[in-house]
């Protein structure tokens, strides 16, 4: 199919492909960031925040133990589990609060899988004062309550979606409803490299600072770059942002890792690259679960924040390019990576962060003992407590 | 000239509005589809306009929403609608819209489904998520065809845009009378009346309003501003609810003069 390349393409992936009420306001948001992206003002306020509230940079963390334990290459930790709420989360909720402040616009509506990207915008309104609406999916909700009454305390309005499948897609098109009607004052800060241009590119550019501060930790620690960077897949923020400062350098192999949930072949799964075909969702064309007529299909994962069903444009085509090797782990699979972080390491990692343990585990093992793994550790355990105990009957063995 | 501005353009020859029901294909079951099309033609529908039931449907309100999840759990597919319109092609003679969102569209296959779209004799296409900036997907495909692809202005476009969008309008312009989804409205921004004057001044196709229209006063109302109005969520619930009078109504309203001066 011929897509015309453009601005806001990777590749043939991407675009904006939203009702035209939205376009004014896209257009206004590349303008906005654009202005902003070169102002060094701006800069230096987010850095500011990034530093005294978010508590960056946070630590690479060499896992000692874990490597001793597989016997193989040595593994680092990026620990954006460190930063206040708890995930990677807030870098972008807090760079587009900003951003929007600039437009003028003092209400925010947000959508939330997990709650991580709801907690981290309830956030960052909270610290500017600004009105905050959350959608989240009624399923979601109850996986995840201990996010709601956060979101709550915050000064949040969180409102149950139960359209649909009740989970992240349907709050996605909940929160684009609502800002369709609200684009005059409100700013949508979506939550993951995916969207409308210029989204992915703003998502990303606000996860960098994960990959910047990963390459100098990696050169001052090891004189060198990694071998490898390991990062698990939803929309992609976590994995784009710890990536993109390592495209140019050939001799580090990148490894984005989607949630396998019952297995593929199960078809109960959130992997968009391993069984997705080309399609559009949410404004942008990415590879999207989807059945022959054209009609998304609910995801599947044993993690709230994995549960969508595409994949951001910029990973498509660096899927298609080959520069980005994608793989998946199952749920099973995750809850091993889950319990082998805690015991050797003393880290409970998010759900969604121990699908990238267990692949970066496996791949240790067949490496050499002198190579080097990064894995982004994208967010902390606490949330998922409740889940992990209903998923392991209780038991830890 | 596309079919479907003909038409529109005969019936305000004629001092009447053009009038646009809106109705979710397969709600009620596909069965009943050509029946419920007869009946709107018979009540005067300039065009109709059919929508194709989406998993993921962002600029619709509740009651299309929910006639959509109807369809839906009754297997609707734009495969299915096409099926049916092509058994009884030339039964309805006043043109047909499709509605529908981009990716089912894309699943079938852009080039058949244009095709079969002509071989059905559709007269035109509104696709909420192609904006001009990507409506080059199809846009090329249809020149040559009957089949007018029909953009829409919101409240939001900039003077910039709907120049632009005009420029390349076809068939007619659907103005989006309020922000937001549809659905129905108690009232309209006090700045609708200008923008509908605007978007005529800039647009050489026929106007219509839609969106949130869904009494014979807001008919009127609006009809006076442009050169007719497409009804939505007020059909799709009168249909759900078989409560044919509400729609005799509001069709009426249309095929009466309108005072063109009377709310501009
Ligand atoms: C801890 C954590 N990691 C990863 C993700 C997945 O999102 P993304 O792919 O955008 O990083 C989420 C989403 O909520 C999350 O909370």
């Amino acid at each position: 199919m011929a897509i015309e390349l453009k601005k806001g393409r990777y590749g043939k992936f991407g675009g904006q492909y939203v009702p035209e009420t939205l376009m004014t306001a896209l257009i206004e948001l590349e303008e906005a960031y654009g202005t902003a992206k070169s102002d060094p003002a701006f800069h230096k306020e987010l850095d500011y925040y990034l530093r005294d509230f978010v508590g960056r940079e946070n630590p690479l963390y060499f896992a000692e133990r874990l490597t001793a334990k597989i016997g193989g290459a040595k593994i680092f930790l990026k620990r954006e589990d460190l930063n206040h709420t708890g995930a990677h989360k807030i870098n972008n909720s807090l760079g587009q609060a900003l951003l929007a402040i600039r437009m003028g616009k003092r209400k925010i509506v947000a959508e939330t899988g997990a709650g991580q990207h709801g907690v981290a915008t309830a956030t960052a309104c909270a610290l500017f004062g600004l009105d905050c609406v959350v959608f989240m999916g009624k399923e979601d909700i109850r996986r995840q309550e201990l996010n709601v009454f956060r979101m709550e305390l915050l000064g949040a309005k969180v409102v149950s979606v139960d359209k649909g499948s009740g989970t992240l897609k349907d709050a996605v098109n909940e929160a684009l409803r609502y800002w369709v009607a609200n684009v005059e004052d409100t700013h949508y800060i979506l939550g993951s490299a995916l969207g409308p241009h210029p989204f992915p590119e703003i998502v990303r550019d606000f996860q960098r600072v994960i990959g910047v501060e990963t390459r100098r930790q990696i050169v001052e620690k090891e004189g060198r770059l990694p071998d490898a960077v390991v990062a698990c897949i939803g929309g992609g923020s976590n994995a784009i942002g710890m990536f993109h400062p390592f495209i140019e350098d050939e001799g580090v192999a990148l490894f984005g890792v989607e949630a396998a949930g019952s297995g593929i072949s199960t078809g109960l799964h959130a992997a968009a690259i391993a069984d997705g075909r080309e399609g559009v969702l949410h404004g942008a064309y990415m590879y999207v679960l989807q059945d022959e007529d054209g009609f998304i299909k609910e995801a599947h994962s044993i993690s709230a924040g994995l549960d969508y069903p595409a994949v951001g444009p910029e990973h498509c085509h660096l899927h298609e390019i080959g520069r980005v090797k994608y793989s998946s782990v199952t749920d099973a699979e995750a809850l091993e990576g889950l319990k082998l972080l805690s015991k050797t390491e003393g880290i409970i990692p998010a759900l969604e962060s121990a699908h990238a343990i267990h692949f970066a585990a496996e791949l240790a093992k067949e490496m050499d003992k002198d190579e080097i793994i990064v894995v982004c550790l994208s967010g902390r355990g606490d949330k998922d407590m409740q889940t992990v105990r209903e998923a392991i009957g209780g038991v830890v063995e | 000239m596309k079919t479907v501005e003909k038409r529109i353009r005969e019936c305000v020859a004629k001092g009447n509005k053009a009038f646009i029901p809106y109705m979710m294909a397969g709600d009620g079951g596909l069965d009943s589809l050509k029946d419920k099309l007869l009946f709107l033609e018979e009540c005067g529908a300039t065009a109709i306009e059919i929508g194709i039931p989406f998993s993921d449907p962002v600029a619709d309100g509740e009651v299309i929403q929910r006639a959509g999840e109807r369809a839906l759990a009754d297997g609707v597919t734009l495969r299915k609608v096409l099926d049916e319109l092509v058994r009884f092609k030339g039964e309805v003679s006043v043109p047909l819209i499709i509605m529908t969102y981009l990716n089912p569209i894309l699943a079938y296959g852009i080039n058949s489904f244009i095709e079969r779209c002509e071989k059905i004799g559709i007269g035109g296409l509104i696709i909420p998520d192609l904006p001009l900036e990507e409506d080059g997907l199809l846009r090329n495909g249809l020149e040559g065809t009957d089949i007018a692809l029909i953009p829409l202005v919101s409240l939001t476009s900039s003077l910039e845009r709907i120049v632009n969008i005009a420029k390349q309008a076809e068939g007619f312009i659907y103005a989006v009378t309020v922000n937001g989804i549809t659905g129905v409205r108690n009232e309209f921004e006090d700045k609708l009346s200008a923008h509908l004057k605007r978007v005529k001044e800039e647009s050489s196709v026929p106007v219509l309003a839609g969106f949130g229209i869904s009494t014979s006063q807001q008919v009127e109302q609006l009809g006076a501003q442009a050169d007719g109005v497409i009804v939505g969520s007020a059909i799709v619930d009168a249909l759900h609810r078989d409560d044919l009078e509400v729609i005799r109504g509001l069709m009426r309203t249309c095929t009466m003069e309108i005072n063109n001066s009377a709310t501009s």
